[in-house]
This record gives structure tokens, sequence and C-alpha cells, in this order.
């Protein structure tokens, strides 16, 4: 099967393409110092940060994977965008960002050199680089995957012209080219594949008559979770909260550099707290888009009237075709354009977000750490733009590797756990108790991260039962993900303490602007009461509530 | 940093959404002369109104943003 594509989508294609490398040449006259390449100057309002905050995570995962994971598991798709974004989100903007922002750091690692030490810092830098090219290399991959299925196009020409669009970009640019193109594909996605889940809808009878058709497990978000063999996800709701909603969401939103970046792109602490506020309101309003778009896909697909179908290939139905299984039975001659578009903008913008906090990552906390302590300013910038590049060529790398794993989103769980749900552990700890220790931090870290990844290997090659760690005996690969979590979490929040009471902390002098309770509270009284992050935080808050009871 | 005033983000938005609308726009109403009844709700057109949208969502974008630019010059 492919999209039937004609010059007027191909049109739309070339302009988006030559929009965005138009943007990256504009954009590197602004580039020039470290400050302007790796943090975008500093100068971003809250609107630009948050809606980059948002789209920096909108890649792959987003748009294919979600709409094909609904399709699979149904409504409980939309914890990820709730339960397992908005509370972390919001603890992201009220709690940490004032210890994050106010000590003027450059990437997440750069914390931990603060907090605790260097080999701390290096730890998480090296594991977030790893991490973080495997999700770029899964980026291109799914990118090459949606172009060679559905347009037909060549795998390694349309993966390697890709790529190299991105590394143009964001070698020029830095992160203001990487937001620029973000924030740009916030807006085509909208544009974009929201007009599919409308016409889904009206096709199916009403928004009403969609949850009609849908048997409980597929349409309900919380009544079924309570036995695993009830919903579609095979999951219990305390796996949901613990797993998703507390180690894997907070683990991501709180920690993962490639977010939380954006924030630091701010021009002040306010806009810095209010990026991750804004974001939650538009995450919020995501599944209206890939999580109906897969329930629509669901609903047609059983009805036998409609022609509708997965595609099938080797025998198995591909999940992650429904939503360009979609965007071919609605789209006409120059809306489809636009929706490929869509689809290719958010897996560049994805790509380029993952690159952009790589090279900040390797340049500042691996290179200038490691290898060349007393780089010049200039000579950082010079060595970002090769990290760029050489992060593209990994990534490629990687994505030949990726192309031999069945499901795009289970594996990218998978990564998650390894590295940021012990660092999540790591945080939680170090932000709010001075007695945590920087070998505590360290020997923590490596207990959570070995565990996980011993977790994922045990599982996979059957030396232990999934139910040993998911505590249940019909788990889906997505229920061991939240459970393993959960475990890695645990046993770095344990370790670290452990550790910490028999190892001498730093000076509480020292911990002034990183840890609660030795820093001071920055109040800003010329704002109105609804200006400030913590009203609107309870407004988002309030809203994710109802949200929850209205899907319940 | 470069002496050159950076131009807003929201221009190029608006840029994008009327570059887009415009092409989209055109094919609608090329469909209007032109019917085709190769996708569901042909009938509907979806490509005029929704091209209109992306229209009329890129000036509002456009306008004030170019508008602020003109006001920095004087």
């Amino acid at each position: 099967m492919t999209l039937h594509i004609t010059w007027v989508d191909w049109l739309v294609v070339g302009v988006y393409f030559a929009f965005v490398l138009g943007i990256g040449f504009y954009l590197r006259r602004f580039a020039r110092t470290g400050e302007d390449f790796f943090i975008a100057g500093r100068r971003n309002s809250a609107w630009v940060a948050g809606l980059a905050f948002l789209s920096a995570n909108m890649g792959a995962l987003e748009l294919l994977g979600m709409t094909g994971n609904t399709y699979e598991y149904g409504m409980f798709v939309a914890h990820f965008y709730w339960i397992g974004a908005i509370p972390a989100m919001l603890f992201l903007a009220v709690y940490m960002m004032p210890f994050y922002y106010s000590s003027r750091i450059h990437s997440v690692p750069g914390y931990l050199k603060l907090r605790f030490d260097e080999k701390t810092r290096v730890l998480n830098a090296v594991a977030f680089a790893v991490m973080t090219l495997l999700v770029s290399g899964i980026n291109l991959y799914a990118m090459a995957l949606v172009l060679r299925t559905f347009l037909g196009w060549n795998w390694d020409a349309c993966m390697w012209i890709s790529a190299a669009t991105v590394a143009v970009y964001v070698t020029l640019g830095g992160l203001l080219s990487a937001i620029f193109t973000e924030i740009i594909q916030f807006f085509l996605i909208w544009f974009g594949l929201f007009l599919v889940s409308v016409l889904g809808i009206i096709e199916i009878g009403g928004w009403q008559e969609v949850f009609n058709r849908l048997p409980d497990s597929m349409g309900a978000l919380w009544s079924t979770s309570t036995d695993p063999a009830n919903n579609g996800m095979r999951v219990t709701w305390l796996g949901v909260a613990l797993g998703l909603g507390f180690v894997l969401s907070f683990g991501y939103w709180t920690t993962d550099f490639l977010v939380v970046q954006r924030a630091f792109s701010s021009k002040d602490l306010r806009s810095a707290r209010m990026t991750p506020v804004i974001a939650s309101f538009f995450k919020m309003a995501l599944p209206f888009i890939v999580v109906i778009a897969g329930l629509v896909a669901w609903v047609l697909a059983r009805d036998p009237g409609t022609g509708f179908s997965l595609l099938v290939e080797d025998g198995g139905v591909r999940y992650d075709s429904a939503l360009p299984m979609l965007i071919q039975r609605y789209y006409p001659t120059g809306l489809m354009g636009l929706g490929v578009t869509a689809l290719l903008a958010g897996f560049m913008a994805g790509q380029a977000g993952n690159i952009s906090a790589f090279n900040t990552v390797w340049t500042y906390d691996i290179y200038r750490a490691v290898i060349r302590k007393k780089a010049s300013d200039a000579h950082m910038v010079r060595m970002g733009r090769a990290a760029t590049i050489v992060g593209i060529l990994l990534s490629v790398v990687t994505a030949y590797w990726a192309k031999s794993f069945p499901s795009i989103m289970d594996y990218m769980q998978a990564i998650f756990s390894w590295v940021n749900a012990p660092l999540f552990a790591t945080m939680l700890l170090g932000m709010f108790f001075a007695r945590i220790t920087s070998a505590g931090a360290f020997w923590g870290l490596i207990a959570g991260m070995a565990s996980s990844f011993s977790l994922f290997l045990a599982v996979k090659f059957g030396w232990v039962s999934a139910g040993m760690i998911t505590l249940s005996k019909n788990a889906s690969p997505m229920a061991a993900n939240f459970w393993r979590a959960w475990w890695a979490w645990l046993i770095c929040f344990t370790v670290t303490i452990l550790v910490s009471a028999f190892t001498r902390p730093k000076p509480k002098a020292q911990l002034a602007g990183l840890v609660k309770g030795l820093t001071p509270v920055a109040k800003d009284d010329r704002l109105r009461f609804y200006q400030r992050p913590e009203i609107m935080a309870l407004a988002a808050l309030a809203v994710f509530l109802i949200l929850n009871l209205i899907f319940w | 940093m470069s002496e050159h005033r950076l131009l807003s983000i929201w221009f190029f938005v608006g840029l994008m959404l009327t570059v887009f609308g415009v092409i989209i726009t055109a094919t609608g109403v090329y469909f209007l002369f032109r019917p085709q009844q190769v996708t569901a709700f042909a009938h509907l057109n979806p490509s005029l109104w929704w091209g209109l949208i992306m229209l009329a969502s890129g000036t509002l974008f456009l306008v004030p943003s170019l508008r602020a630019r003109k006001g920095r010059k004087h």
C-alpha cells in the first residue's frame, strides 16, 4: 500500500524542507557564542519555551506509536498524556525549576556536578548521551519506515536525506534552530492531523457513538484497571500509577535534558517555571489527535461496511499504520501533502531535539569535563557543531539496529527505565535532602541503572517470568516496562539513602541554591496572583482531574 | 550575540500557515469545479474550509508580528 502523492503534495513537502533549511541559514548569525548555540541565548518567552518543551517530546512516539498503541490498548494510552505527564510537569515547574534555573547550568548533568561531584555528572552524561542517540535512531528509523511503507520511497535514501536536513539546520543554528522548528512542527501537527480525528468522528456518527461502539476494555480510563484481564493494556491501576504516573513520568519530564533544556532557554525564572505549565495544557489536548484517531481506526476496522483495515505485513498487523491509513482515507490532494508533512515535521523536530540535547551534554559534560577542561567558548561552539554531525551519523547507525525491534513504543519505554527512572530518585533525594552524599548518588545511580538493565535482559531471555516483576500473570510488555521502572527507581532510592547514611555529606554552605531549605525562595511581588506559576499549575491540575473524571 | 534583530518565531509560524493555507485553499477551489470522489467526505470538500482556516490563522500570526517589527523600526 502506498499513498497517492501528486505534484501538489510534493509542493507542500518541498516548501516545508525549504522552510526549515531557510530557518537554519537565517539563525546561523544568531548562534555565535556558546550561550547562543547551546542554550538559545536564554532569551525565550514562556510561550516559546513552553511550546518547544512540549514539541521536543512529539517525535515518532507521539504520532504513529501512540495512535498505534491506542488501536492495540485502547483509551489507556491517554494515561501517557495525563497521569503520565501532567503531575510531573507541574512538579517540575513548582518545585524543581528554581534549583535548575537559578544555578545557571547548561544541562541536567551540570546540576549533578554542582550538587554531587564530577563522576556522578559524567556517569549520567554518558548514559544520557547513549540514550539520546538510541532515541534519535528510533526517530530516524520510524521516519524512514513511514516514507518507505506509505510513500514507497527508498528506505536508505529517505533516512539519509532527512538526517542530513536535520544536521544542516541544527549545525547552523544550534538550540535556537531546534526550538524554531519544534514550534513550527507544533502547529503543523495540529493543522495537519487534527482533521483526521474530526472527519473520523463525523464518519462514525458523533463523539458519543465512537465510545458506544467500544468495549469497556478499550473505552475506559480507570474503571477497568482493578483487574489486568479487563483492560487492553493488561495492567492494574497500581502499575499505571507507580510505574507510569510516578517513576517513568517524573523521570522523563523532570530530569530528561531533552525537554528541560527548553526551559533553560527562558529569559527569566518565572518564564522557566511557566514553561512546563503552559506545555501541560497542550499536552492534555494531544489525545484529541492521537488517541481519538486510534479509537476511530479501531471502530472503523470492526465495521466490515467501511472497508477499513490496518496494514498487514509478514502475517502481523502493523498497528503504527493506523494514522497513515486514516490519512489515506480522508485526505485528498493537498491535504495529503499536509498530513505527510506533519508526520515528517514530527519526526525531524523530535530528532533535532535529541541531537541538540546530545551536542550540549557531549560538549559541556563529557568533552569539557573529561577531555579538554580549558576549552575556549569559540572552541566549544565548534565542538558543538561537530558533535551534531557525529551524533546524526551515530543515529543513522542506531536506526539500522532499531529496525529489528517490533514495537517502537515498548522499546522506547525500556530505554527510559534504564536511565531516567533511577535518575529521578537521585534528583528527588538530592534536591530535597542535604544529607544525601556524592557517594550515595553515584552508587545509587549505578545500582538503579544496572538493575533496570538486568531486569530487561532477564525477562527478554526468559531467565525470570515477567509476572515476577509485574506482580500479575497477564502483564503486557508495556506493563513490564512500568514495573521495571518502579523497581529501578526503588533500588536507586534505597541504595542512595543507605550509602549516604555511611558517608560524609557536602558542607551546607556548598549546597546553597541547590537544595531545598538552603535556598532563598525568590518572590516577585509585581506579579498578580493569576500570573504566578503556582496558581497556573493549580488551574492545569484542575483540568487534569476533570479529564480523568470525564473519561473514568 | 549578533547585532541583527531576531525575527519573531510567530512571524515564521504565520508565514508557514499562510503559504500552506493558500495551497490547500487553491486545491479546494479546484475541487469545487472538478469534484473528486477518491476519499471519504470528498463531497464536503475539506480542503476548501480547512485551507481557509489555515489561511485565517496564518494571517492572525503574520500581521501582528509584521506590525510589531515595523513599529520597532520607526
